[in-house]
């Protein structure tokens, strides 16, 4: 078991005929990944390595079947591509995207209000689940199977926690990288609810950094509601305030969202927290028992 | 990206927001002519740098007359100014704004952000203009107003209405606040802005109302938008070396540190900075290369980090994904040997081809220490850096 996706999961890229999206298509079939097909407006019809591809998101999901998309278009069309997508009542969005403008994302999030999608990203590497399925550009064989759930706003981060991981012999159930944009589709506290009542999640580890608030969110609800174990790791106790350090999300600004406050509060809600980005893993073993 | 002041304002009345009358001037000559074109006066004189704080460093000051104008122009042209925020070096003053005074009988607070909370746009107002709005906030937060705007509707007269009637506002200045507040959310959405902020936002004895400062945080993102917006970029008043990295498609900030760092993904740029501060170190510089770092980027990466003087030694960390790691194996090799490297030099390899790139390290000949781990790699560039040698 899982959250979000397992080896059912029919997917499709939007931006299947750019060298980028072409090229994870291909990685993430040869992982194992149902890659049914793509997206290219005025390619329709077309066939590109074995993948069909369709002018719209709806004649995809039609005649493919598809629940979920990932994104690869460049940032002044994502958000466009995102909302496509949400109209087409496709389950799951990867959005992989960079630098989408922040207030795109703020009509994508309105437009979202009550429909059925849920959105991943944007600027993130994707979802996981071992084995199964993956959506995105996280390299596949650093991953295993297991019952450790892990979410996280940056992508080598996870990397680095995903194989720490792995190399103790310990297996992930899913991965989520929710990405590091102020405006999201996905935050921290979402995916923590999906690993609690997913059965074979065990334990999870959450990655954060410096800006906003979702890390301190996600904490009290570990606090009121989570049965299972969580450790975390935050990055950016040395990031100096008013600097926006790489992710556009990632900035302290007038003060807040400093990292000694996220650790300190993340460790008043009962979250293992490592000292350094090297024991993360370690973290998680001082209070999960595989 | 940030721009001056008079160019904020230039924005502004360009939306039909109110500002004082002015122009900039790059000579005391020139501050002359145009203090005698704009009125009367008084006249405020202001140096433009990006930093705030201008005021208490005499950077902002009251002419009577077009010759005082002169006076004070010619002092502030060439000054270097120190506030709180520019650090002791202090900035070049290369331009000032001449401005017609007014009579000012309160000052407000008003500013626009993405609230990442709600992700909607926000307007907060505050009676408390003038001064710090996070002080405000921490202090008096009862004096804060916040409206959350709907993105498909905008800032709405009724919102602006509730806004000013709680910061006390009665009359002909409803209204006027309305205009104001409205003329300001659309500036906020025209421009493609993270943040603006109006402190103060002044009532005149004329009961009328004016922006008398305005500071403007522009969406990196959307500046492909807005052509116009990126000719105002003040490259003076940029680190020259991240103006020099942003042209290489590199992310980089500087540091006070000692210990350069070389590393892809921003979050495992920001955990080396935080791995080699645990470790006793303190880094020089975050660098993310990006996830499709080549040679040539690698190479700049490099330049760029050994541009600083204060750096003794270099960390490169790596978790290879779709990046191979024989590919930034030779890159690190080929760089090091283009800039002729001088300082200890400790690279952590992690993922696809790993054997392969700690060969390609191993073969160089250069004085390269390998490292397994982020913790390995830490704690080696740390005693090389602290001791002088690995």
């Amino acid at each position: 078991m899982s959250i979000m996706i397992n080896k059912n999961t029919r997917v499709i890229t939007q931006g299947i005929t750019g060298a980028t999206g072409l090229f994870h298509a291909q990685g993430a079939r040869e992982y194992g990944t149902l890659m049914v097909g793509g997206v290219t407006p005025g390619k329709g019809g077309t066939v590109i390595d074995g993948f069909p591809v369709f002018d719209t998101v709806k004649d995809a999901v039609e005649k493919t079947g598809a629940t979920a998309s990932v994104i690869y278009v460049p940032p002044p069309f994502a958000a466009d591509s995102i909302m496509e997508a949400v109209d087409a009542g496709i389950e799951l969005v990867c959005c992989i995207t960079e630098g989408i403008p922040v207030l795109d994302m703020v009509k994508v999030k309105q437009y979202m209000k009550g429909r059925k999608t849920r959105l991943v990203g944007p600027n993130c590497p994707g979802v996981i689940t071992p084995g199964e399925c993956k959506i995105g550009i996280m390299p596949g064989y650093i991953h295993k199977a297991g019952k450790v759930g892990v979410v996280s706003r940056s992508g080598t981060l996870t990397y680095e926690a995903v194989w720490q991981l792995t190399c103790l012999g310990l297996g992930q159930s899913t991965c989520v990288g929710i990405g590091g944009d102020p405006v999201n589709g996905t935050n921290h506290l979402d995916v923590l609810r999906l690993f609690e009542a997913d059965p074979d999640t065990e334990a999870v580890i959450m990655i954060g950094e410096i800006g906003g608030t979702s890390e301190e969110d996600a904490a009290r609800f570990v606090k009121e509601h989570m049965t299972k174990p969580v450790a975390a790791y935050i990055a950016g106790l040395t990031a100096p305030p008013g600097k926006r350090m790489g992710h556009a999300g990632a900035i302290i600004s007038g003060g807040k969202g400093t990292a000694a406050e996220k650790v300190a509060i993340l460790k008043e809600c009962g979250i293992s927290v490592a000292a350094s980005p090297a024991e993360m893993a370690q973290a998680l073993l001082k209070i999960y028992k595989p | 990206m940030n721009i001056h002041e008079y160019q904020a304002k230039a924005i502004l009345r360009e939306f039909g927001v109110p500002v004082p009358d002015g122009h900039v001037c790059y000579n005391s000559a020139g501050a002359r002519e145009w203090a005698k074109r704009l009125g009367e006066g008084p006249w405020v004189v202001k140096a433009q740098i990006h930093a705030g704080g201008r005021g208490k460093g005499g950077g902002v000051k009251l002419a009577r007359s077009a010759d005082e104008v002169r006076l004070i122009s010619r002092e502030m042209l060439g000054m270097t100014l120190r506030t709180h925020q520019t650090g002791p070096e202090g900035k070049l003053v290369t331009r000032v704004l001449v401005e017609n005074g007014c009579n000012i009988a309160s000052e407000l607070y008003v500013s626009l952000v993405v609230d990442r909370g709600t992700s909607k746009v926000t307007v907060m107002a505050s009676t408390e203009g003038g001064m710090d709005i996070e002080e405000v906030a921490a202090k008096t937060p009862e004096k804060i107003f916040t409206e959350t705007i709907d993105p498909l509707v905008g800032l709405t007269a009724f919102q602006c209405r509730k806004i000013a009637f709680s910061l006390g506002l009665g009359g002909k200045l409803v209204g006027k606040a309305v205009a104001v507040l409205q003329g300001l959310y659309k500036t906020f959405i025209s421009c493609d802005c993270s943040m603006l902020e109006i402190n103060p936002l002044v009532i005149t004895s004329e009961e009328n109302l004016i922006c008398l400062d305005a500071k403007f945080g522009f969406d990196d993102n959307a500046v492909f938008r807005h052509p116009k917006l990126s000719d105002m970029r003040d490259y003076d008043e940029e680190d020259a070396n991240e103006v020099e990295a942003s042209q290489h498609d590199l992310s980089y900030i500087s540091l006070t540190g000692n210990i350069g760092c070389l590393v892809n993904g921003a979050g495992l740029a920001m955990a080396t900075m935080d791995i080699i501060k645990h470790y006793g170190g303190d880094p020089a510089n975050f660098l993310d290369v990006g996830g499709g770092a080549t040679i040539e980027r690698v190479t700049e990466a490099f330049k760029l980090i050994l541009s600083d003087k204060n750096v003794k030694g270099i960390l490169v960390n790596i978790f290879g994904g779709i990046m191979k790691c024989d590919i930034i194996a030779t890159g690190v090799v080929e760089a090091a040997k283009q800039v002729s490297l001088q300082v200890p030099l400790v690279v952590r390899l992690e993922g696809t081809n790993v054997a392969r790139g700690k060969e390609i390290l191993a073969e160089s000949g250069l004085n390269i220490v390998a490292a397994d781990g982020m913790a390995d790699a830490a704690q080696k560039i740390v005693a090389a850096v602290e001791g002088g040698s690995i």
